[in-house]
């Protein structure tokens, strides 16, 4: 619309870098969260997670091999010499080294140190080093000071600790089990209730049927909160108690106005024609619907589908009241996280971990499926 | 049985049930009950269409009777009884100990406060990141990517924004980014222009703004166009919008006068009056996209004359933007704004995981909670759901209301 009277380019790469800081700032705190999930507990403690993803620089000890040690001292040119590598894995990078813990940046990497009494050592960026001596050298190996910037180093271990390390307070395997028990019927359940209902009342013509849309209406802003006691109670007394039944239940019951709205306003929207000219070839109402409507519906139906998917596998009031009981055996990956806040509020590696495993799934279907997202979004709240 | 066996059993049970259902109820209509045939054929098939659509209705109608309707009236009764004299009818001496509770107005207040700051923040990053996106071409991917919050969980949202807001003691290395960020402060210029002078003045402009809004409110409601409802609906508006102007007010006075802890980590989420802001950035991380999908839609469904018209009448972006745009999708906004609204008045997840409600956070969904199963007190729970019932209530007539007259 811009170039309707003449683009103006000046204010295109603000709108550009306007755009850019507004990803950045939404990406951020999850882009935290996946990062800090790949650390190690040290690692997260002392650094922040922004920082792991540059070298990062800290002053270490290191020490040279013994000269002690079997067949370390070679004599090159009538001098000692021990030569080797400070650090253990490769990698890291010296910038200024020293040999004593009160002046640490003595040296550069390359330069040459005196150590008094004929005996010199050389260290390398990468820490290689040459020790000399004229007289053979004995006692412990030499320390180095060094400020040393290590790489980015990042690890599974978390992942593996909180999925197969089967450990009673972290574990999310089980969570994670019980959350797709939870949230698969509970999502298939009430679209096939819903769908009957929303083609009774897109299509069938009967009196009250304006009222019964008006409840469906009224009934999709309810709070559920109104519903825990009631529900709890009567689950309690016709004997289903808590347990995976009463939670489908529940959420098929929360679920269902919802449903019944969307496909109903899409159903509504079918050409009229193919209806009635399916009548008049003698369709039963059964059979239009499930040979006409139901797949012609299948947008909204799979709208419908992944609200009640994210809804279901995020929720954490329903689960609290009418699945998990005092034995804990069915507990669902948000209680678990919750919990593990509460026990482990320090420990972000397993924290970190425990929630990237529970919104890996929900952020799979989103960017799947966004197209029907946006759509049921469209349909469910714009008039 | 394993409960994923009996998971897929129940999911054969429940859908081949239903199905079952529908189609034997269906048979038992056309071939038992009233059968296409026979003398009374023209009869029995009217008969079998009036009865029909209450078959396609009943599982529905039943399981929302059962799982939100009643409910409603039975949380009401419970609101008047008290559980520990066996259910016996006291009145309203529930909403009288309710109401006796400073921590209930604690919540009430809480409540408001995430009424008012919440949708509008998330409409208002909506709208811009909206209009912002539309203009590029690499607009989809951004949106989704704004968008992408709505699929997290308020727990996992949760654990995301403890992380940010972690506190380590003085002297080692902050890893949550706002202490981090926030011991970069040290009281030179940079702190006041960042710390005072830009706070101070947003807020200053949103006093102005919202008293724009009451002043033109005002001229309206004085011209006493369009009857007497929209008339006293305008007053009310306008005095709560003097209220949101004037605590603004009070806010950039705060910015400027405030001392500041300087190099000192903070634990941003005990410290009253702050903490409940740092609980609602939460939300609007999340509902933003919602927003901003909406918002970006009815944007786009604005008809391009109408702009095309007030740019050759020499219209510049802002006139186009808040002339022309601004009240084709006011619609919208109250849609979304409501849409949050109803969020907002249910939100448990983020108070709980993250606070629950101590440090002054609490709000009525959690303090719901603390009160049913923690207290076990089902009268005063279900006083206080009743106020969270309350409080929906305008947006269900609302919403009923449009919905009745959009199917005339």
């Amino acid at each position: 619309m811009d170039n309707i009277a003449g683009s103006k380019s000046s204010l295109t790469w603000i709108v550009h870098i306007s755009v850019v800081l507004l990803v950045a700032l939404w990406l951020f705190p999850t882009v935290g969260l996946l990062v800090s999930s790949f650390r190690t507990t040290d690692q997260i403690s002392s650094s922040g997670w922004w920082q792991s993803l540059f070298p990062t620089e800290q002053n270490v000890t290191l020490r040279t091999t013994d000269p002690d040690d079997e067949g370390v001292q070679s004599l090159v040119d009538g001098v000692y010499t021990i030569t080797g590598n400070l650090f253990d894995e490769p990698g890291a990078e010296i910038g200024v080294w020293g040999t004593s813990s009160r002046a640490i940046d003595s040296y550069i990497a390359g330069d040459t140190a005196d150590l008094g009494d004929g005996e010199t050592i050389t260290v390398q960026a990468n820490g290689d080093y040459v020790w000399t001596g004229t007289a053979e050298m004995s006692g412990r190996g030499q320390r180095v000071f060094a400020t040393a910037a290590t790489p980015p180093d990042f690890t599974l271990d978390n992942y593996d600790k909180v999925l197969f390390s089967g450990s009673q307070t972290d574990n999310m395997l089980k969570a994670f089990t019980n959350t797709m028990i939870v949230t698969i019927p509970a999502t298939i359940i009430p679209i096939v209730i819903a769908a009957f209902a929303a083609y009774a009342l897109a299509w069938m013509d009967f009196p009250g049927r304006a009222i019964l849309i008006a409840m469906v209406v009224g009934l999709l802003v309810v709070p559920l909160q109104l519903a825990l006691i009631p529900l709890l109670k009567l689950h309690l007394n016709i004997g289903i108690g808590k347990g995976y039944l009463g939670v489908w239940l529940a959420h098929t019951g929360f679920g269902l106005p919802l449903a019944i709205y969307l496909l109903r306003n899409y159903m509504v929207g079918l050409p009229r024609d193919i209806i009635e000219n399916a009548r008049v070839d003698g369709a039963t109402d059964f059979q239009i619907f499930t040979k006409i409507i139901l797949p012609l519906s299948f947008p909204a139906l799979a709208s419908f589908a992944i609200f009640q998917f994210l809804w279901t596998w995020n929720d954490l009031l329903v689960a609290k009241v009418f699945l998990i009981d005092s034995t804990g055996q069915t507990t669902v990956m948000t209680n678990q996280i919750v919990e593990l806040l509460g026990t482990r509020g320090g420990n972000w590696e397993i924290l970190a971990t425990a929630a990237f495993v529970s919104i890996a799934v929900p952020l799979a279907v989103f960017f799947a499926m966004q197209k029907y997202l946006v759509r049921g979004l469209l349909a469910g709240s714009v008039k | 049985m394993h409960p994923a066996l009996q998971g897929l059993f129940t999911i054969f049970l429940g859908v081949g049930g239903c199905i079952a259902y529908f189609y034997f109820s269906n048979q038992f209509l056309d071939k038992v009950l009233f059968p296409a045939k026979g003398e009374n054929i023209g009869r029995n098939i009217n008969r079998a269409n009036l009865v029909r659509p209450w078959l396609f209705l009943f599982p529905a109608m039943f399981a929302l009777g059962l799982y939100l309707a009643y409910p409603v009236f039975a949380t009401l009764w419970y609101s008047l009884t008290d559980r520990e004299q066996d259910g016996a009818f006291v009145g309203l001496a529930n909403y009288q100990q309710m109401f006796a509770d400073p921590k209930f107005w604690e919540a009430l207040q809480n409540n408001m406060l995430w009424l008012v700051v919440v949708p509008a923040a998330s409409t208002a990053f909506g709208l811009l990141s909206a209009q912002l996106t539309d203009r590029i071409k690499w607009g989809a991917i951004a949106k989704s990517l704004i968008f992408m919050p709505m699929a997290i969980s308020f727990v996992g949202a949760s654990v995301i924004f403890k992380l940010i807001y972690d506190t380590r003691p003085v002297g080692q290395s902050q890893i949550g980014v706002l202490n981090a960020v926030w011991l970069q402060f040290d009281g030179g210029v940079g702190s006041f222009l960042i710390l005072r002078l830009v706070p101070g003045m947003l807020m200053i402009c949103a006093a102005v703004a919202a008293l724009f809004v009451v002043w033109s409110m005002v001229q309206t409601a004085r011209s006493g166009k369009g009857g007497m409802l929209p008339t006293v609906l305008r007053i009310v508006g306008a005095l709560i919008l003097t209220a949101i102007a004037l605590t603004a007010l009070s806010f950039a006075f705060g910015a400027f006068t405030k001392t500041y802890n300087y190099g000192v980590p903070q634990t941003w989420l005990t410290i009253p009056g702050w903490n409940s802001f740092f609980l609602m950035i939460v939300l609007i991380w999340i509902q933003t996209g919602f927003a901003m999908v909406i918002l970006s839609a009815a944007l786009r469904g604005i008809p391009e004359e109408t702009i095309e018209a007030a740019i050759v009448d020499g219209a510049n972006p802002f006139q186009v933007f808040f002339k022309i745009k601004m009240p084709q999708i006011s619609g919208t906004i109250v849609v979304v704004w409501t849409t949050i609204t109803l969020v907002v008045l249910k939100v448990f997840d983020i108070v709980f995981a993250m606070t629950n409600g101590q440090w002054e956070t609490q709000v009525l969904a959690n303090y719901m909670y603390d009160k049913l199963f923690r207290a076990n007190d089902w009268g005063l729970g279900s006083a206080s759901a009743m106020i969270i019932m309350l409080l929906v209530s305008p947006i269900l007539i609302w919403n009923v209301y449009n919905a009745r007259k959009e199917m005339r």
